[in-house]
């Protein structure tokens, strides 16, 4: 198994305003909103450097989406930002109509997406939101797993023509991808390879998956790990392929099963001709509570230690 | 065409293509399309400069117009059509499988003249203002028109748009509401108490202009009074007085018509009432 070097934990979030600022300061066509959430999704340097393509919306998010896709349609490249529950569930209808019906080519953040939002409870987790997006024609989700990766992930979605959902978070996680790596949309990043058991992570889970994968390799078991990144498209060739080589699947993602990416998997699966025996690592069907991000994930079975018991379980 | 053809006469053939449309397509919305027909008239005949053959969905050193109301496309389709962005023959294929002419305007089909799809109300305000903020980046003076109903200003979302306006000081848009005190379950006041919308507007931050949504001397001298007002830092209002299902006896004053299509018995008696001037589609 290979290495993983974490350079010291970061917030996801803190990757999408490097990746926004970097974005303001070499293309003149991307603007940023916001629903008054400016410093918690970390665009105070784009802000600052650039005041004029900077939009502060206030908290009026339904505005703020149809602003966004206004500024699109002359040819714009903006990222409206606010936490993943206001970007989805809040302004569904917005985004339907507005950016995907009108294909206008905008940008959701979502900061603070899943159970790992912690202290604020389930008002504010999000589990339902990739569910929500990847229903809506024309739409790429995209659920980066660390600081490095939701960088390039912005930078990408920048130049990719097309709504874009990205889905970051609060909690401080492993940094471990390399800095270097251009993000490429739809395509699955294999990390290990193995021939007992596909597991395909997403997010939050990635860093986790890494650490079963460890744990189920001393027990004489070889995981073909995935780093699921873009959830919309879903990068079929490599999930039938592996799921083909395994016949074991499990899914591990920061969301509802209902809708998430084990559903994505299962229906490309039952789709292909290539049944495999799952096990979904999400959240099934109840709304989270407060507590601390780690507390919660292990209370919901969001770790390593579930990815792993899975396994075993296959 | 706008030269040999009066306001008026202009206006009566756009209304005989509503009422035809929407009983060839045995469904659509009548009242709201024919209350809005004579502003609808004036903005594409008199006021937006966008050209046919200048216009593209960007909207680049063009004025930009967004129905917001995207249940008026029978007066929108026909207006365009008769401007010239496409066909006259084509309104006969209104909601049909396969057409351009969508039920309410989608950017899918590539018909000309469509910034954005509309349909879902409220939202037609934000995208204009979007459209008007990136006009200033772009240092381009032209201006964004948008529409929308006044049961349609129930919704929130035109409300934050207002407000957002207002602070966003985006004096280059003006938004124009068909203020006929109808919507689908009966009068705007009994269904929800629209109240005082000249004084909600105000209260905004917006310039407001009241006009008579019907006589072609008062929507001129409202829209010129728009142009007056634009560019001092405040977003416009024009508040049209209209009539739902204006110019036919018996669809005039009712929200009955909103969206009610004709028998073909009621078509032809309201073609009666109707002049032919440019020439039936």
């Amino acid at each position: 198994m290979k290495e993983y070097i974490n350079s010291g934990n970061k917030d996801t979030r803190s990757g999408f305003g490097a990746g926004l600022a970097e974005l303001g300061r070499t293309n003149p066509k991307v603007v940023a909103l916001t629903a008054d959430l400016k410093g918690s999704l970390k665009m105070d340097d784009f802000a600052a450097e650039h005041p004029e393509r900077f939009f502060e919306c206030g908290i009026a998010e339904a505005n703020m989406i149809g602003m966004a896709a206004g500024l699109a349609i002359d040819g714009y490249i903006p990222f409206a930002g606010t936490f993943a529950n206001f970007a989805t569930a809040r302004v569904y209808d917005q985004i339907r109509q507005s950016v995907c019906y009108s294909r206008t080519n905008v940008k959701i953040a979502a900061s603070h997406a899943g159970i790992t939002l912690g202290e604020d409870g389930a008002t504010h987790q999000t589990l339902e939101d990739i569910g929500m997006m990847r229903m809506l024609p024309g739409m790429t989700v995209i659920c980066p797993c660390d600081y490095n990766q939701t960088k390039a992930a912005t930078i990408a979605a920048a130049s990719y023509d097309g709504a874009v959902y990205l889905r970051f978070g609060r909690p401080s996680v492993p940094n471990f991808t390399d800095p270097e790596e251009k993000f490429i949309i739809g395509k699955a990043i294999r990390l290990e390879e193995g021939d007992n058991v596909s597991i395909f992570a997403t997010g939050h889970l990635v860093w986790e998956a890494i650490e079963a994968t460890r744990i189920l390799e001393q027990k004489g078991i070889s995981v073909d790990l995935f780093n699921i990144a873009t959830i919309k498209p879903l990068d079929v060739k490599a999930i039938v392929d592996s799921a083909r080589k395994t016949g074991k699947v499990i899914c591990a993602e920061e969301h509802m099963i209902a809708g998430g990416l084990g559903e994505a998997v299962a229906g490309v699966l039952a789709g292909s001709g290539c049944p495999a025996k799952m096990k979904f690592i999400a959240i099934d069907d109840v709304f989270g509570q407060s507590g601390k991000p780690a507390q919660l994930m292990k209370a919901y079975g969001l770790d390593a230690g579930h990815i792993v018991e899975a396994a075993l379980s296959l | 065409m706008a030269k040999e053809y009066s306001m008026e006469q202009i206006a009566s053939q756009v209304r005989r293509d509503i009422v035809r449309m929407v009983t060839n397509a045995a469904s659509g919305h009548p009242g709201g399309s024919m209350s809005s027909t004579d502003i609808m008239t004036w903005l594409y005949f008199k006021e937006l400069d966008a050209a046919p053959e200048n216009w593209q969905r960007s909207g680049r050193n063009i004025d930009m117009f967004f129905l917001s109301a995207g249940h008026m496309t029978p007066v929108f389709y026909s207006v365009l059509s008769r401007r010239g962005y496409f066909p006259v023959e084509e309104l006969s294929t209104f909601r049909l499988f396969g057409t351009r002419l969508q039920g309410h305007p989608c950017i899918e089909k590539g018909l000309p003249g469509i910034h954005q799809a509309a349909g879902s109300l409220g939202q037609g305000l934000s995208v204009a203002l979007g459209a008007a903020m990136a006009k200033k980046l772009d240092g381009d003076s032209h201006r964004v028109f948008c529409l929308i109903g006044d049961g349609e200003s129930e919704e929130g979302q035109i409300w934050e748009a207002a407000m957002s306006a207002a602070h966003q000081k985006a004096d280059n848009l003006v938004a124009i509401t068909d203020w006929n005190h109808k919507q689908i379950d009966g009068d705007t006041e009994d269904v929800a108490g629209l109240g005082n919308l000249e004084e909600k507007w105000k209260a905004f931050g917006w310039e407001v202009i009241v006009a008579e949504g019907h006589c072609f001397k008062s929507i001129e001298n409202a829209f010129s009074q728009a142009r007056a007002k634009g560019d001092k830092g405040r977003p416009v209002m024009i508040l049209f007085k209209t009539e739902m299902g204006h110019g036919v006896d018996f669809m005039a004053g009712t929200h009955k018509w909103h969206g009610k299509n004709p028998s073909q018995e009621q078509c032809d008696q309201a073609m009666a009432q109707l002049e032919e001037t440019l020439g039936d589609f």
